[in-house]
């Protein structure tokens, strides 16, 4: 079934357009990802789909409902996290939780069995008399999402949640989302770390307002024209210098630590291709060899085949 | 409308107001501070006005007229003058309101057919005072002629007629005729004014701006439950702060409360609501604390102190300026609670102001959760 769907989804804001013509659609229990860079108009869409913010051009679907004329209806099925931390820093864990709790009308046992639950996935329990506002950042998003969870909705909706949190919280973060894939609960969440998109199971990335690709990790990859490959060296920037000259601008190349990394187009074998180049240079390099794209390679390729240069 | 959530709201809103003590110790402190300032500062009163005297005919006669002056309580002599020249300086300088000269001739005349000139020399530039100053000293003057007139026929063995007239005014309501009777009723309905606005204008624009609105937006909470819940705190805190000046005026100012309490407390009530909502709907309206504060300020501050006939008497001023006063819900809370303190009035007298005050209510209130919108822009 489908948990989301977006038709032609647009916002505009005076001349900007923010989102531009968006087609995606979200299966139940799937976790979906919107990559994109600052700016691309991951906030906008994510608050189009949960109603907090009208379009000014298509339409979008949660559950099947119109977001835009059943709004109400929604709001009792959803749960959304905005990128900005929404709670109250002048009142305790408990007191924010409580509150949520009553605007959605939890009661009674499932209540007091909602709460613990939440408080104990979340790490908040010990603590739970402590106001938010002294938190620390991963506890807050955490905080934040006990919060739209606590009337067990069915579809979830987290705009960058993992945004400025350490590594470890992330990890948890994870771990709980993963946890509630299992209760068929559909989550869509924005990010603009490519490596976290790896986790999704579908994803889709925005750039500048406008939907570049979608489909799963492994197909995107799949569908990356060109190959990726890497040479260690002691000098990875003039290495990447004569890359970039050899290579021509369809191949976007990177540094990564002590390795040049480029996404090599046209003919040829592409690990020969970066051999013949560094060959002839003044710093030893290491032998090149093709590797497994990552979804980092997949954005920049994408942008590059679409800007013709490379970032 | 629901009342659990709407409840929500209101406990949440609660915690807010309790746990910034800065905020809630204005709350309380600033109505009582206004009460003292305006309380204290704010006197139409003239009496004791300082005269100074130049008596040049220096006989019991005319002494005994400046004894008549600063017996009476409204004149002290603030100094004795001798010369033009010292009086316009004491007048320039405002060290007395009017001067008393007395011809070196009056004793002579008084006896004479012209009578006996006395001149009055006053302080136009406060016209409502002067005029108030040269009634009494006319009375003064009056009744001083009166009893020469008496005596000189005494001494001549002829009986004067007696008075025509028998004038028996009696004062109602304010019998003492002060004016801090007058003021304090009305100030208590001017600091409420602004106070309300005041607390609840930061409420809605705060959460735009710190970011918790839009979370709120993504739940099921409706605009009515919101505006209602948030009132609640803000109302229980005026309420505190009506009754901080009803104490403040009952022990400081000692203004007899002749009215029902419960209909003043009750009326209170209504008018809070409407006060309160106002201060909310420029939050709804503005989005910005900065700005909502400001547009509390100027849009009840300078009506309720100048519109409300807090002070400035409605009737005295032109026609479209007095129609313009019938906007300002502050003027009813004026006459209202003028009337409780001061006439005893209860709601068969009131009732036009009081229904007024409900409709300001039920008109803000319905403009707010109107006017909140429950999306992002």
């Amino acid at each position: 079934m489908e948990t989301i769907r977006a038709v032609d989804l647009s916002r505009r804001f005076g001349e900007t357009v923010a989102v531009d013509r968006l087609n995606l659609s979200v299966e139940e229990g799937e976790l979906f990802g919107l990559v994109g860079s600052d700016g691309a108009g991951k906030t906008t869409t994510m608050r189009l789909l949960s109603g907090v913010l009208d379009p000014t051009g298509g339409e979008a679907f949660v559950l099947g409902r119109p977001v835009r004329s059943e709004a109400a209806a929604i709001h009792r099925e959803i749960g959304y996290m905005s990128q900005r931390f929404g709670l109250y820093a002048d009142l305790t864990v408990q007191e924010n939780i409580d509150f949520y709790a009553d605007l959605y009308g939890v009661s009674g046992k499932a209540r007091t069995e909602r709460v613990a639950e939440l408080l104990a996935f979340s790490g908040l329990a010990p603590f739970r008399d402590r106001p938010a506002g002294n938190l620390s950042g991963g506890m807050k998003q955490k905080l934040g999402l006990s919060c739209a969870l606590i009337h067990t909705p069915r579809v979830l909706l987290l705009d960058e949640p993992t945004n400025g949190v350490d590594p470890v919280s992330r990890r948890d973060f994870w771990r709980i989302l993963y946890r509630l894939l299992r209760e068929k609960v559909t989550i869509f969440v924005s990010t603009a770390y490519l490596d976290e998109a790896e986790r999704f199971r579908r994803l889709a990335f925005l750039h500048e307002g406008r939907l570049l690709a979608m489909g799963t990790p492994d197909a995107l990859k799949a569908a990356l024209p060109g190959v990726v490959v890497e040479a260690l060296s002691d000098a990875p920037r003039q290495a990447a210098v004569r890359l970039r000259g050899a290579l021509g601008e369809s191949s976007p190349v990177g540094i990564l630590a002590d390795r040049v990394r480029a996404l090599v187009r046209g003919p040829g074998d592409a690990a020969d291709r970066v051999n013949a180049a560094l060959s002839g240079a003044t710093f030893p390099c290491g032998e090149a060899r093709v590797v497994e794209p990552t979804l980092e390679d997949v954005f920049v390729g994408m942008l590059s085949a679409r800007d013709g240069t490379a970032p | 409308m629901n009342l659990r959530r709407t409840w929500a709201v209101a406990r949440k809103e609660t915690l807010h107001v309790a746990r910034d003590p800065r905020s809630l110790a204005l709350a309380i402190a600033l109505p009582v501070l206004m009460m003292l300032l305006y309380g204290y500062a704010l006197r139409l009163d003239v009496d004791d006005v300082p005269l100074a005297v130049w008596d040049r005919s220096g006989t019991p006669q005319s002494r005994e007229l400046v004894a008549r002056f600063s017996g009476s309580r409204y004149f002290r002599v603030g100094g004795i003058r001798g010369g033009y020249r010292e009086i316009e300086q004491s007048i320039a300088r405002g060290d007395v309101l009017a001067a008393l000269v007395i011809p070196d001739d009056f004793t002579a005349k008084l006896a004479g057919a012209g009578g006996a000139p006395v001149q009055l020399l006053l302080d136009g530039s406060d016209s409502n005072t002067a005029t108030v100053v040269l009634g009494y000293a006319e009375i003064v003057t009056q009744r001083y002629s009166g009893d020469v007139r008496l005596r000189m026929a005494a001494a001549a063995g002829v009986a004067l007629p007696r008075e025509p007239l028998a004038f028996r005014p009696r004062v109602w309501f304010n019998e003492e005729m002060t004016s801090r009777n007058f003021i304090i009723p009305g100030l208590i309905a001017v600091i409420m004014m602004v106070i309300s606005a005041m607390l609840t204008s930061l409420t809605v624009a705060k959460e735009w701006e710190q970011g918790t609105m839009e979370p709120l937006i993504a739940t099921p909470l409706q605009p009515s439950e919101l505006v209602i819940g948030k009132l609640v705190p803000y109302f229980a805190l005026g309420m505190l702060d009506v009754l901080l000046c009803v104490a403040a005026g009952e022990l400081l100012f000692q203004v007899p409360l002749r009215g029902s309490g419960a209909l003043l407390f009750g009326m209170a009530a209504v008018f809070l609501v409407g006060a309160l909502t106002l201060g909310m709907l420029f939050s709804i309206v503005a989005k910005s604390q900065m700005l909502a504060t400001q547009m509390a300020m100027v849009m009840t501050f300078v009506p309720g102190f100048l519109l409300s006939g807090f002070v400035f008497p409605i009737w005295s001023m032109p026609v479209p300026v007095q129609a313009a006063t019938r906007l300002i819900p502050a003027r009813y809370f004026v006459s209202l609670l003028r009337g409780i303190y001061l006439k005893g009035a209860g709601l068969s007298v009131l009732a036009g102001e009081a229904s007024l005050l409900v409709l300001f209510g039920v008109v803000v209130v319905g403009l707010s959760i109107r006017k909140f919108r429950k999306k992002l822009e």
